[in-house]
Formats: structure tokens, sequence, C-alpha cells
């Protein structure tokens, strides 16, 4: 067990999850994340082969819509609550280089 | 005569609206004036949407006079959970992130609830983004348990619990995820109900753990929970993992007749880390539904232990992809100052969020990541497997399975943040039914050493929302009243 | 003597699909909306808002499948891949990576050396991203989610292609089979039909594969050919350098002729795929399996073989009709309505290829119907107009599918068939022309045209050349 979270280990999660951690909530975040796997750990105990992932818990299954124009023009409401926006669209930072 | 509308059940309530005994508006403005007496304390409410809601009460009240609305909920004030959307009313998740956000739609169980002409009086405060046991994680503040506001009403749902156990609200929306519902229904006395996954629309509620969260109802008792999951249980198309079922007359099972009825005691459930007063309560809550006819065992339910870390896993995982989307593009929170797009991602997402929130986020990215994903994730999924088949046999055997909700009455506020492996194990009796889809209610069975109520939690098997219904309906029968908590009306109160 | 190289290229196509709503929601795929005007909460990922699979992705995603000879997956699943873009409203795209529809397949494409096989690994469904339109004024990108949530299939090939003119046989025989399935009209140029070229090199006569890239931003076949011949060259002298291939995406830019790596340190191409909880599994049933292979077309093979049972007219006639779907179908259509193959397939030969070249269009983008070329057809046949008028109809009904009899009427272009009226010009002519009337009397055969020209000219184009020829030559 005890898994030994590192610098390079919390950058990557942090690219990965867009997040930027100060010294301080680095350290923590090291120390938390570290108790969390040991914890997780906890399921390698289990002999799980032979066992099918369930990642649905009922069997439903074939949930479709028809192919049916629903929707109108709802601009005015997807925008409301943009933090910037300009003709219609949303600002972002420039993406090119 | 002088009634404390106040003091009614929800049912009741609508009862004398439709008689004509008390009004809509009454009713409305009874809630309005406890809000404007204890909110101080005890901060339920993230937002509380005064006008909007007196213009609606008279809207229903109109109704319900021309005979238009006879719902048995129809005028009745009720509180949403704010990590469910209202259309044109601040739905912040109890987030900094979702701060200014306001939903141009409402969740399917808000349409469902004002189609029954319920009153929505405003949003509650909860952990941010529901992740969290306590409410302390919300960026507003937390909200202090009715009963001693020294302690957490629970959570996450715990501006909900709190406002019925306040008589802030009438009833309320929760969400459940890992016992987000059950949990604060505990701790603060009052009644919550998870549904079976499927049950209720999940559209409109912005997803922690997406095969995991389910709305669900808080309510004074029983009857008022069943009520409120009548209503809001539906089939909606927009929902694509929504259930079709046609036994969602929730209120037909309020029925004392338990006799025969096979309860499940599991015997894992009352090992080390359980509080003996917890213990008691909840034996003692079986003994009387053995009175009452029910045939009541002990037996191994298995896994237990492991239900915890296969939910943070898999909860924390669907979290870190739920969220991704707070990014400061399309709405809510984004940085003043950034240089360039990642910046601008890193530093939004950084500020709006707090640190349970990036610590679920960090983990569920990790147990994702390349070569980890089998060993975690993957790893995750068979181990819910296998409670869902351990579940599968207990149910073979028995109608309903009791225990505690959680294994202690609710703690002092700030006692749980500290050490979030120790939050998490106070989740033991409440994510494993979340894992397997199941449907489990929680009532009060009684107070600990020090006052505190304690909660009993009945699980039923899948679709089987009527037989946990009848079981606690009629221990509840059995209990008698649930003493009210004694509510401070000042802070100054509290003081001695 | 340097090293002979072989180049190894396989490809992931992304075809737009051609259904009225996006595949998640009941939003319009129209092209052409004003910015964010065909959006909702779903497809511009509000909170608590869910995806709802629509059918007709299915449908054409199976279609495609049989059509390239996979194997249809009778359970599969949808995963989300995970990364931050601002034209990818979620920052997760769902798309299939565990269980895709459609796998193990292949088609064959014609080569220099003979018929070759190219495999096709998996067919997948996902969702297309929205646009990202650079603002110069503001120094910002702006984000347009028209475009977000648009069903897409992705065809990944085998690494089985070895030259430039392969992955263009190879593209175009995709094309054609989607055309014919109607499941997209596959246009680069618009994006409808995007293909990503993996490439990498190995010393001939070696078996291991060399460490490929991926090159993006493709959207001409002139643009591929280019690209492939350049990645080629920049992978040898790489090697040859003594330096080594390094594992890519990169972005070809057509106008430099050159690509450049898209590599940046907050990509970390670890995609954390994993089964999207808000959408449930497919199961693909035997019957509805049935019912989308009976629905089928005939496709080109089989049509060119039936034509030449079928119907008189040249092989070269065939393989161009056949080579779009629309084409054939007029084709076919027409001539059930006024039989004549020869005929029909000549107009859509000679004239409907011309204005098509001429205005840059695809057999696609054909407006006029069936029944207006069958007019057009009868209305000649029948000498109501004569070759120069139909021409000039056709031109007409080519750009507003005009019904040529109202039209001919409405212009008054019918032949005049009055043989007083075309006497009296004919005496005009001969008798304002005495030189070519003596030209002709002296043999000169090649007068005679002049005056018919002269003659159609007071006739405004409307009198049979044919008749007027036979009333001159009478006459003198």
């Amino acid at each position: 067990m005890a898994n030994i979270v590192d610098d390079e280990m919390i950058e990557y999660v942090g690219i990965l999850a867009k997040l930027e951690l100060s010294g301080k909530e680095k350290e923590q975040a090291k120390a938390d994340m570290g108790k969390m796997l040991d914890y997780i750990d906890k399921l390698q105990e289990l002999d799980t082969s032979g066992v099918e992932a369930m990642s649905h818990v009922f069997g439903v299954k074939n949930v479709f819509r028809e192919d049916v124009v629903t929707n109108g023009d709802r601009r005015e409401d997807i925008l409301k609550n943009a933090p910037e926006e300009k003709n219609g669209m949303f600002m972002v930072p420039r993406t090119f280089l | 005569m002088k009634m404390d509308v106040l003091d009614l059940p929800a049912v009741e309530l609508a009862e004398k609206i439709r008689a004509g005994e008390v009004t809509a508006m009454e009713a409305l403005q009874a809630v309005l004036d406890s809000i404007d007496e204890k909110e101080e304390i005890y901060h339920c409410y993230i937002t509380v949407d005064r006008d909007g809601a007196m213009r609606k009460a008279e809207a229903v009240q109109k109704k319900i006079e021309s005979g238009q609305l006879c719902g048995r909920l129809a005028g009745v004030p009720a509180a949403v959970k704010d990590n469910i959307c209202t259309r044109g009313i601040l739905t912040t998740c109890a987030s900094r992130m979702l701060g200014n956000f306001i939903p141009p739609y409402s969740a399917e169980a808000v349409l469902r609830m004002e189609k029954a002409g319920m009153v929505i009086i405003g949003k509650t405060n909860m952990d941010e983004f529901a992740m969290g046991s306590t409410t302390e994680t919300s960026a507003y503040g937390e909200t202090k348990n009715p009963w001693d506001i020294g302690r957490v009403p629970g959570g996450s749902s715990g501006g909900s619990a709190a406002a019925v156990a306040a008589k802030e609200c009438f009833a309320a929306l929760g969400s459940d995820t890992g016992g987000s519902i059950r949990q604060p229904a505990a701790f603060c006395g009052v009644v919550g109900i998870k549904p079976t996954y499927g049950t209720v629309s999940r559209h409109g509620l912005v997803a922690y753990g997406s095969s995991l969260d389910q709305i669900g109802p808080i309510g004074k008792d029983v009857t008022d929970c069943a009520a409120l999951l009548e209503v809001i249980a539906s089939y909606d198309k927009k929902d694509s993992t929504s259930i079709k079922r046609d036994d969602t007359d929730f209120m037909d099972a309020l029925s004392e007749d338990v006799k025969g009825m096979k309860i499940g005691i599991p015997i894992d459930y009352f090992g080390d880390g359980l509080d003996d007063g917890v213990k008691d309560a909840v034996l003692k809550a079986a003994e009387a539904l053995k009175e009452k006819g029910a045939i009541v065992e002990g037996f191994y339910l298995s896994l237990v232990e492991y239900a915890i870390p296969a939910y943070y896993t898999i909860a924390s995982a669907e979290a870190s992809s739920n969220l991704e989307r707070f990014d400061g593009i399309k709405y809510g929170y984004r940085t003043p100052e950034c240089g360039g797009l990642h910046d601008m991602y890193k530093k939004t997402r950084s500020e709006g969020f707090g640190p349970e929130v990036k610590r679920r986020i960090m983990l569920g990215s990790f147990v994702l990541s390349s070569g980890y994903y089998d060993a975690y994730y993957l790893k995750a999924l068979k181990v819910k497997a296998l409670i869902k088949k351990a579940f599968d046999d207990a149910f073979a055997r028995y109608d309903v399975i009791l225990g505690p909700t959680a294994p202690a009455a609710a703690p002092v506020l700030g006692a749980s943040l500290s050490d979030p492996v120790r939050m998490y194990l106070g989740d033991i009796y409440t994510v494993a039914v979340n894992l397997a889809g199941l449907p489990a209610i929680s009532l009060p069975c009684g107070r600990d050493v020090e006052g505190m109520p304690v909660g009993l939690q009945m699980i039923g098997d899948c679709f089987q929302e009527k037989k946990i219904i009848r079981a606690a309906y009629a221990y509840e029968k059995a209990r008698g009243p649930f003493a009210a908590p004694g509510l401070l009306t000042s802070a100054a109160d509290g003081k001695n | 003597m340097g090293k002979q190289y072989e180049t190894v290229i396989g490809l992931e196509v992304h075809v737009e699909l051609a259904t009225k709503t996006k595949i998640f929601c009941g939003c319009p795929t129209a092209f052409g909306g004003a910015p964010n005007t065909h959006t909702c909460p779903v497809c511009t990922g509000m909170p608590g808002t869910l995806p709802v699979l629509n059918q007709k992705v299915l449908e054409y995603a199976v279609a495609v499948g049989l059509a390239t000879n996979c194997e249809i997956s009778r359970f599969c699943k949808f995963d989300r891949k995970n990364y931050f873009y601002p034209d990818n409203p979620q920052n997760y795209q769902i798309s299939q990576l565990y269980l895709p529809i459609c796998k193990n397949g292949s088609i064959e494409i014609e080569t220099e050396e003979g018929k070759k096989k190219i495999g096709i690994h998996e067919i997948h469904m996902e969702e297309d991203a929205g646009k990202l339109i650079h603002d110069e004024w503001e120094d910002c990108s702006l984000v347009d989610y028209n475009r977000s949530g648009i069903p897409l299939i992705e065809i990944v090939s085998g690494p089985d292609m070895r030259s430039a003119a392969e992955v263009i046989a190879y593209l175009e025989k995709l094309r054609m089979l989607i055309q014919y399935l109607g499941a997209s009209d596959c246009r680069l140029q618009e994006g409808s039909m995007r293909a990503d070229v993996n490439l990498s090199v190995r010393e001939a006569g070696t078996e291991a594969l060399g460490t490929r890239t991926e090159m993006k931003n493709l959207n001409s076949f002139r643009a591929i050919e280019r690209a492939i011949a350049g990645e080629r060259e920049r992978q040898i002298e790489l090697l040859e350098s003594g330096g080594k291939v390094v594992q890519e995406t990169r972005r070809w830019d057509d106008c430099q002729g050159e690509s450049y790596a898209m590599r940046s340190k907050e990509d970390a191409r670890d995609y954390r795929y994993f089964p999207d909880p808000d959408l449930v599994p497919v199961m693909v049933g035997e019957e509805w399996l049935e019912r989308i292979k009976a629905a089928q077309p005939e496709f080109r093979e089989e049509k060119m073989e039936r034509y030449k049972k079928e119907y008189d007219i040249p092989v070269y006639d065939i393989e161009i009709i056949t080579a779009s779907k629309r084409m054939a179908d007029l084709f076919e259509e027409t001539v059930g309505l006024c039989g004549q193959p020869k005929k029909v397939s000549n107009w859509l030969m000679v004239e409907a290829l011309r204005l098509l070249k001429e205005m840059g269009m695809e057999p696609g983008d054909i407006r006029f119907s069936p029944e207006n070329l069958a007019k057009l057809i009868q209305l000649a046949d029948k000498k109501v107009i004569n070759g120069p008028v139909a021409k000039k109809v056709f031109e007409v009904m080519f750009e507003q599918d005009i019904d040529p009899e109202k039209y001919v009427e409405e212009m008054g272009w019918e032949t005049v068939d009055d043989e007083d009226a075309l006497r009296e010009v004919v005496e005009e002519v001969i008798a304002s022309n005495a030189k070519s009337v003596e030209d002709y009397r002296n043999g000169k055969e090649k007068a005679i045209g002049f005056l018919i020209g002269q003659t159609m000219k007071r006739m405004k184009g409307k009198a049979d050349p044919g008749k007027a020829g036979r009333m001159l030559k009478e006459l003198l």
C-alpha cells in the first residue's frame, strides 16, 4: 500500500483536470490523494476475475429519439449566462497561435 | 383557535387548503415568516424567491378554488436543493462556479411539482456540487442542525433536511448520490427517500455521479415523502436512463400491515465504528416491526467494507468528467485575468471550485488516466457488480433490509472536513444502495445519548419502494410522533 | 545509393451523417444558420442536460458498416473522450472506444496493379464539435455551437495503403458507397467528409511498422496528395539524418505546403475514456438488422451490370452515370418516363456534366427533376423545339428546375410550323444572298449551311432547321 503522490503526478493530474494548485494546496492534495488511493486500493483484495464490469446497473437498452426537429432558435437563452459574448458567440481567449 | 399551520405535515396542509380552511398564500406567508425568523441562525437556503413564490401561490389558490387543481400536495410550499435547475431562479450548486447561473429550463422533477400545484419557495443549501456529508463545503456558508446549532445537518442535502426540520418549508427535494438524502434526513430527524435509479428524471439535476444520482423527497413523515415521490416520479424521454413504471402510486402503500413481511438485518452492519446509541435505537425499531408481525432475522450481506472505495472511485471518476463543462466559457464564473486559454481554464476552475470538489476531480481524473483505468475504475465497476449480486441474493430471501442510516448522529461543525477518508467512512451504510440502484428510506427511530436524532434505513429491492414505504409507515405508527427540535428564533437563544 | 522506403498509410475518415437533427438533441443540422441559432441546452453542455440518441444515426452507421463488409456489434456503448477545448462544450466528446458499432470490414479499390483490399478496422458513432472563429479585432476567438452535436461516423482503416493514389481511390470508393446509401453527401471542401492521414515509412522489404504521425486539416484530394508527399519526405529525411520520428499530431498548412506539430505542454493526449453513464447500451436485434439489410440500395457494381443488360448505351456512359447515385437515379427515372436511354444519357453526359463543371458543382447538387428532363426530351422529339432551343431550355432548367413545356410556351420558343411563313422567309433569304445562292448552284454544298443560318436568324431561331434546309434546296 502506501501510495506516494509526487509533484509530477499532481502536476499531470492538474493538466488533465485543468486545476492549478498553490504550493500549500499542492502539499495538501498530495497527502489527501495518497490517503485516498491507499483507501481505494482495498478493492484489490477482491478477486474479480470473470466478473463483468457493470457500467449500467439495470439492463435498460435502446433508448432512442426520432429524427425530428423539436428545437427552435434558443440563442438568447443559450447566451444569457455567457461571461463574455460577441456577435451571438461565446468569447474565449484566442485559440490560434 | 390557534392552529399553527407550520406544524402540519404537507399532506394535511393540502387537505386544509382544499377544504378552504387555509389558503396557499397563508401557508406560504407562514413559511416566509418562519424563514425571516430563523434563517439567520440555520441558513437553510441559498435563494428565497419570495415574490415569485407568492405569485405562484395566488395562481395555485385560484386553480384550487376553481377545481382545476386537486392533487394531494396542491398549494404546499416546498423547497428545492440548489443543484436542481429552476427556470429563472439562481441555481448555484453551492459553488462559486455557478454563483450567477440562472437556468433557462427547469428540472423535470420541478416541472412535475409545479404541475401538481406545489409552490417553490427557494433553493436550499448543500455541499458544493453535492460533494460532502455535512453541508460545510458550500461556498455560501454552512447550514446548522436545527436540533443543535453546534452540529452539522448532514449532507449533501443538508439545507433541504434542515429546512424541513426547522419548519422553513413543508417538504423539499434533495438528491442522493451516496446517501445525500438519507443521511441529512437522519441527522435532522426527518424522513427522506432515495428512489430506485431511473424513477425520477435526472433532467435538470446538475450531475455529480450520473450512474448513482437520484432526486428524492425529504418530508416530515413517511406519508409526505410518499406523496411527494408520487408527484416527481415519471418516465422522461429527456433522460435515457429514465424507466417506465406503472407502480408509482406510492401513497397506496401507506399501510400498517407488515404481517409476514421478511426483514433482514445485516449483521455485518453492526461491527466496529457503530455508535451504541444508534445501534440500540435501530434494534429497537426492528423489535417494533417484529411485534407488528414482521419476520426479522440477521444475515450476512457481505462486501460491506468494499462499497465505499468502489463508490468513491466511480463517483469521483464520473464527477471529474461531469464537472469539465465548468470552464468559464458558457456560463458561471470566469477568472477576471488570464494569460491565454489554458491559463483561463486553470484559473477559472481553481478559483471557482472549493477544496473538496477539487480533491474529487483530481482523484477522478487520476483513476481514469492512462495506465490506471483498469486497476481502479474498471475494478470498481466489477466490485459494483459483486455488490449488486450480494443484494440480489439478500432480496431473494428478504423483502426489506433494515439497518442504521449512518454510524453515528450528527457530528459537531468542523469535525469532519479535516480528514476526508474519515468523513467518507460515515457513508458506509448508504453508498452501496446507490451502487446497486436500489430504493431506500431513512426515518427517525430515536435519539442518541446527546439527544440527537438517529436514522433508521430500510432498503428495498429495485422498484420495491412500496415495500419500504409500507414498513416505514408501519414503524412510524408504532413509534408514535417524533419530537420536533426545540427551535431557536435568535442566535442568543443558542448560547444558553 | 540511398535506401528505398515504403510509405504505410491508414486513414481516419469522419463523415457527417445526413440526419435532420443532431445526434443527441432535437436541434436541426441544417447549414447556414446565424451563430448559435441551432443550439439548445443539450448541445451547448448546460448543466443538468442529458443526451438521447437519434435512432437514424444508428441506422446510417449500421448501413455504412454493412456496405463496407463490417461485422455489426450486437451490443455497443458510448464512451466519453475527455479533453478541454472551447469548441467542445462539455469538454468531453461522446464517442465510442470500447465497443464500437462496426468492426473488421474491408472495401476493394482499383489500383494500377489491379484490385486491392483495404481493411476497415472499425466504424464508430460520435458527435461533432462547434466552430471557432478568430476575431482579429479583439484578439480572441469566438465559439459557435451550431455544428456541436452534428452526428459523425469515424471510419478507421487498417494501415493498408501505400500511396496517395491508393488513398484517393479508397476515399472515392468510401464516398461513393456512402452517397449511394444517402448517409452523407461526403464533401471534403465543406467538411462533411474529413480525412486524417496516419503515415509512417519503413525500409522496403521490412515488416515492422515505423512510428507514425497523424496529419489533420486536409480538405481536398490535392491537399491529401501534397501532405502525403511532404510527410513521407520529412520522415525519410529525419531517418536519414539519424533522427527519429515522433508520434504526434501534425496540422497540414496547404498554403505553405508544410505541416507543423500541434503539440503543447497542456495537451496530455490522455483522454480518460469511460462508458457514458448518461446513455444506455445499444442492442442490435436480428430483425432490426435484417430490415436495414433489406433496405440497402443497389450499389454501383450491381447497377453497372444491370445497365449493361437493360440499356443500350456505351459502357463509358454507364461508368460515368453510375459514379453518382443522384445521376443514376435521374437517368433511370427519366428513362422510366420517356424511354430513349441513349438520349437521356446524352443530356446527362454532355450538357449536365458541362454545366456542373462550369459551376463547380457535384452531381449531388443537381436540382432538376426527371419529369422535367423527360418533358424536354419529348418536346425536342416532337420537334416542338429545335436543338439549339432545347439546349437553352436545359440550361434554364438546370438552374431553376422549370417545367420546359410551360417555359417554352411562355417564351414563345416553339418551332414555327407555318409552311407559308417559312417559305416567305426562305424566299427573302434567297433574294438577299445572291452570292451564296450562286455558290450553291455552282456546286458548293457548304453554302447551304450559311443560308439555313440566315433563315434561322430571321425566324428568331424558332424554325426547324431540317425543314428550312429542305425548303431551300427545293426552291433553289
